[in-house]
């Protein structure tokens, strides 16, 4: 079979898997938290000033004017309460799981031997570091209704803190030279001290005891997540490039 | 000599084609994680919302 095709398979399999897994953990973690937020959110859109908005008129003008969009639920298409909504989310988390599953398929690809089950999960927690412990550092789990920067300059931000962090570790792990491990704990202390793009100073009813146990639950999904995927992942791509 | 060449040369070739795949799968890996946790379509974003947020993607 194709390299291309064992990596494809493989990483369908242990991301439906850990796509489906993810769902039940956050159902009990992550989504009743998210409910919880949702009606201080709605509290917060009621009145016909929205109180963030009216809050700095002046400097966030234009970002004033991209966040409406978003923030007006009523107005766009959102999949309906309970079974819709539940069967979307276990589609982007399986969907996602995948995608990161191809990552992970196509490094065990890239090594040019098997790759162990525990080697996986270390691979797994490696992705743990890079695409959430690093970003999250910056800009921690948030619950809906949370005042929050620009959506795309926290987009930049995050993203070039998952390469950094990424480039960073793969030096620390694959250079032995000592400048090496200068430059790679360079690069993943770098992206916070440029500093990730700080919230605009608002109210949010939501509660800090809610956004605490949110950040704890994400964080703890998430942990299982890549721990599931990187595991899952050797052991498919292992078995199917076998054959 | 010729042969050993010759087998030098398929061995690289290998080796460059496993590397495309891979790239190409990954390449593809991080599109599908770009759609579902970063497309400011609003219809994309409503349907991903419950795993953007745990996933601690940036969100509205």
């Amino acid at each position: 079979m194709s390299v291309f095709r064992s990596i494809v398979f493989s990483a369908v399999l242990a991301g439906a898997i850990t796509g489906a897994a993810i769902t039940g953990a956050q159902m009990v973690g992550t989504i009743p938290l998210i409910q919880k937020s949702e009606v201080y959110e709605r509290k917060a859109e009621a009145p016909a000033p929205a109180p963030t908005a009216a809050a700095q008129p002046a400097q966030t003008h234009d970002h004033g004017a991209a966040a409406s969009p978003a923030h007006s639920h009523e107005a766009e298409w959102e999949p309906a309460e309970g079974l819709q909504r539940n069967a979307f989310t276990t589609g982007a988390n399986i969907l996602t799981a995948i995608g990161f599953a191809l990552l992970l398929a196509g490094i065990f690809a890239l090594r040019g031997r098997v790759v162990s089950w525990r080697e996986g999960l270390f691979w797994g927690l490696g992705g743990f570091v890079v695409f959430t412990a690093a970003p999250g550092l910056g800009l921690p789990p948030e619950l809906p209704g949370m005042p929050v920067a620009d959506l795309t300059l926290r987009q930049t931000w995050w993203i070039g803190t998952a390469c950094a962090t990424a480039a960073g570790l793969g030096l620390l792990v694959f250079r032995k030279a000592s400048w090496a491990a200068i430059l790679g704990l360079g690069l993943i202390v770098l992206p916070h001290l440029i500093g990730a793009p700080l919230a605009p100073a608002g109210h949010t009813d939501v509660p800090e005891a809610l956004s605490h146990s949110f950040v704890v639950a994400a964080v703890l999904t998430s942990l299982l997540f890549w721990a599931l995927l990187g595991v899952l992942t050797s052991i498919a791509f292992r078995r199917i490039s076998r054959t | 000599m010729q042969q050993t060449q010759t087998a030098q040369i398929s061995a690289v070739t290998t080796d460059v084609n496993v590397v495309v795949q891979a790239v190409l799968a990954m390449a593809l890996g991080l599109f599908i994680v770009g759609v579902v946790g970063f497309s400011h379509i609003s219809a994309v974003h409503n349907a991903a919302h419950d795993t953007r947020h745990a996933n601690a993607f940036p969100c509205h």
